[in-house]
């Protein structure tokens, strides 16, 4: 029997998905590649590490292989006195984000910067080390690699270090236990700038991976909530039970996250602490549990940390 | 099933594949649902149950997505596309036992890829949440043996040219394919920032306008012919159809980040092309609709008809919805509230649902040759699902316009969640009205199997429904 080919409708099928892909994923790509890092972008990248989401270091989103972001007020050399300077510490082995590992990610200027001031070519993850964030004369953002520029050892800058941040581990956390399903980290551009301040810019972005915009907002954008809320109590409370400090939260618990006991090794009992909450909530005590304070390494601090770091 | 794994191809009775596809759709039509209503009722009352924390809201909400889109949406696809190919080609199918165990391996992949999301294991990339490994097994071991089967079959047929459905499903699986390895670049190769983001958005709109709008309506372009006895309205429109969602729905994806920092050429000219949408789906929808001429009392007295043209008729608002929500005109005001979710639903629960659920209904008569169990439990699903997804669409829409009221009017953020929570409650008895009908489904089909009454051969399972 005589089989239509239909030669010519699969050549215009070839031809028409081509050209959409063509538009739709290589001008949009070549376009996005050539925009440049803003210093938001800079931060991000050295306090959320290479990659949040699954990746063959942290199969099961623990928050490992990731950045400890410090606050200095003294050089952690010498020991003088500096304006508050925070530090990205990379310890040995844990893996860099793109931009300190691909030339074409921070864009052309920073990039240069970065080589040239700040050395960051010598850095290597086996070594680790430590990372400023710094701005030419003429604004352009780049990253130092103060352990090559300074003689900053991660040691010596955990031990000088003031205030130690596991922002980059909370990042992880906020993707696995899906905080991005309500929480958008998009202000729009359109209405959001009283209630959730500044949009992001082109160049925030550079380097980060998943960048978690979120898309179905059930809850308030997070993306500048560290500016409008800096109490590390109460979100510490906010965790472990939303109804504390806000009667008509939807969101979920996450006590869980506490681990087995708090900051001071005491044993946490959720089920004594609930049956405790309930009869609060029933009127028949007059003040809630106490909220146990998360223990230095459990996996509420780096969320809280991460939470904390939004500004 | 498991005794046709190592069996001869020549033993393995016809239709074996379809069958065990579309028994499976339905299970995990029931999964996916009951997912979705548990997670709705946690936004409804957040602490009616605690102290289950494998049960997080945060945990189950990819989960619930993946089983209706991966388990209900695509394997009820599989099993339209493995009677309906051969069927049209006036053939076989390729191979009933490269079919049995795609569907072993489906199922498989399928329940080990949700535990793995359940258990926290994610890209955290929305609709692309599963890892790259697992996406490599959707990929290869999942669609392509699929995909393999039918493409052969079209190839192997015993008819001149190819019916408008078969072009469909034909084209469909390429572009799934295609979409699903490029869509996930990013994670293969680690692609980061915007591009990251892009490409997220980017995949999830190709997998929905270039695998389940697009082979939903080619599941109702075989059954309304069929059933009705009425041929194609115009084979002519079917090709503007065709050729339109290849060209103006591969293209918009950037609607999804209009608010985001995109280039604005990108945003731009992805909103027009998502208004272009409108030509496949005016046209779609006139050419079925002309179909039923003179066979409108089907609507009413015939259960396949009835899931297909209600699923055709909800097609308007989804694509009225889709076509002009993205425009910047109407997209600040909509964006990221329940109106979107409302608007997915309509695509996935409303449309397409339909139209797979009467192919479904079908196909296990016409496989089986048997005649459905009972018409009355068939209604009762029908109109189940029916009002179940009015009431999720409906209040989820209004919880939408009530969230983008209060977006502009910069409200604070809790007097929301306390506006909407009446209309929670509705989406959560909406769903569990769903959940309800497809377990009375799956009731049904099994009674069809084991006590349905036999089809004379040479008739449809249409022609004898009312007989006793």
């Amino acid at each position: 029997m005589a089989f239509r080919e239909y030669r010519i409708g699969c050549m215009m099928f070839g031809l028409a998905l081509s050209t959409s892909m063509f538009v739709t994923i290589f001008l949009p790509g070549l376009d996005i590649s050539g925009m440049s890092s803003t210093k938001l972008a800079l931060e991000k990248q050295l306090t959320y590490g290479w990659e949040s989401g699954f990746n063959y270091y942290d199969p099961f989103l623990r928050g490992k292989d990731k950045p400890i972001k410090v606050t200095l007020t003294k050089d952690p050399k010498t020991g003088a006195p500096m304006d508050k300077t925070n530090a990205y510490v990379f310890p040995a082995g844990t893996h860099f984000p793109d931009g300190l590992t691909h030339d074409n990610i921070l864009g052309d200027k920073v990039q240069k910067a970065s080589d040239e001031i700040g050395k960051i070519g010598e850095a290597n993850e086996a070594q680790g080390g430590v990372f400023l964030v710094q701005t030419t004369a003429d604004d352009t953002p780049y990253i130092e690699f103060a352990t090559a520029t300074r003689g900053w050892t991660t040691d010596a800058v955990l031990k000088a270090a003031d205030n130690k941040s596991l922002a980059g581990s909370g990042k992880t956390l906020f993707i696995r236990e899906g905080c991005w399903w309500c929480h958008t980290l998009l202000p729009e551009e359109t209405q959001d700038w009283q209630t959730f301040g500044r949009p992001p810019l082109v160049g925030d972005f550079n380097g980060e991976s998943p960048t978690t915009f979120g898309s179905d907002r059930k809850a308030p954008d997070l993306l500048h909530v560290g500016s409008r809320n800096s109490s590390r109590e109460w979100l510490t409370m906010h965790f472990f039970n939303p109804r504390l400090v806000q009667p008509h939260s939807i969101m979920p618990r996450y006590d869980y996250l506490w681990g087995d006991k708090d900051k001071s090794g005491n044993p946490i009992d959720l089920k004594a602490w609930d049956r405790e909450f309930m009869a609060y909530a029933k009127g028949e005590s007059i003040y809630p549990p106490e909220v146990p304070i998360p223990a230095d390494d459990s996996e509420a601090r780096m969320l809280i940390d991460f939470v904390l770091n939004l500004k | 099933m498991l005794k046709y794994l190592f069996a001869k191809e020549e033993d393995i009775p016809q239709g074996s594949t379809a069958l065990f596809f579309g028994v499976s759709s339905i299970c995990w039509f029931i999964i996916g649902t009951g997912l979705g209503s548990f997670n709705a009722a946690k936004l409804a009352f957040p602490d009616w149950y605690h102290g289950l924390y494998a049960l997080q809201f945060g945990h189950m909400r990819q989960v619930h997505v993946h089983a209706v889109i991966f388990g209900w949406i695509a394997m009820a696809f599989a099993a339209s596309m493995m009677y309906i190919t051969p069927a049209l080609g006036n053939t076989k199918l390729w191979s009933e036992k490269l079919g049995i165990w795609n569907c072993l391996l489906y199922n498989v992949g399928l329940c080990f890829a949700l535990a793995l999301l359940w258990s926290g294991m994610t890209s955290g990339r929305e609709y692309s949440d599963h890892i790259w490994p697992v996406d490599l097994y959707i990929a290869f071991v999942m669609v392509v043996p699929w995909s393999l089967n039918v493409w052969m079959t079209v190839l192997n047929r015993r008819t001149q040219g190819i019916y408008t459905t078969n072009w469909f499903f034909a084209a469909c699986m390429f572009m799934t394919i295609i979409v699903f390895l490029v869509g996930n670049l990013p994670e293969f190769f680690h692609l980061t920032g915007l591009n990251e983001a892009y490409m997220t958005w980017w995949f999830a709109h190709n997998i929905l306008g270039l695998l389940i709008t697009p082979v939903a309506a080619a599941i109702t372009y075989y059954i309304v012919p069929k059933i009705t006895g009425n041929p194609l309205y115009s084979h002519r429109v079917g090709h503007l159809h065709f050729w339109s969602i290849v060209v103006f729905y591969s293209t918009p994806a950037a609607h999804h980040l209009m608010s985001a920092p995109l280039p604005e050429w990108l945003k731009s000219f992805a909103s027009v092309e998502g208004v272009l949408i409108l030509v496949p789906a005016v046209a779609y929808v006139c050419n079925i609709l002309l179909t039923m001429q003179g066979k409108w009392s089907m609507f009413v007295t015939n259960i396949e008809i009835k899931f297909t043209i209600t699923g055709v008729l909800l097609a308007i608002p989804l694509n009225m919805q889709g076509g002009f929500q993205q425009t910047r005109a109407i997209n600040w005001y909509i964006h990221g509230t329940g109106w979107i979710v409302a608007h997915a639903h309509l695509a996935l629960l409303g449309f397409s649902t339909f139209a797979e659920a009467a192919a479904v209904y079908y196909g296990l008569q016409v496989l089986l040759r048997r005649k459905l169990y009972s018409a009355s439990l068939a209604n009762f699903h029908f109109w189940m699902v029916l009002i179940g997804f009015s009431l999720y669409w409906v209040s989820m829409t209004i919880a939408g316009l009530i969230q983008g009221a209060a977006k502009i009017y910069e409200v604070p953020y809790v007097d929301v969640v306390i506006a909407e929570h009446p209309y929670m409650i509705v989406r959560w008895l909406g769903g569990t009205m769903v959940f309800f009908g497809n377990c009375i489904w799956l009731y049904n089909m099994v009674m069809t199997a084991r006590a349905g009454s036999i089809v004379p051969v040479g008739r449809q399972p249409a022609e004898v429904a009312y007989t006793r």
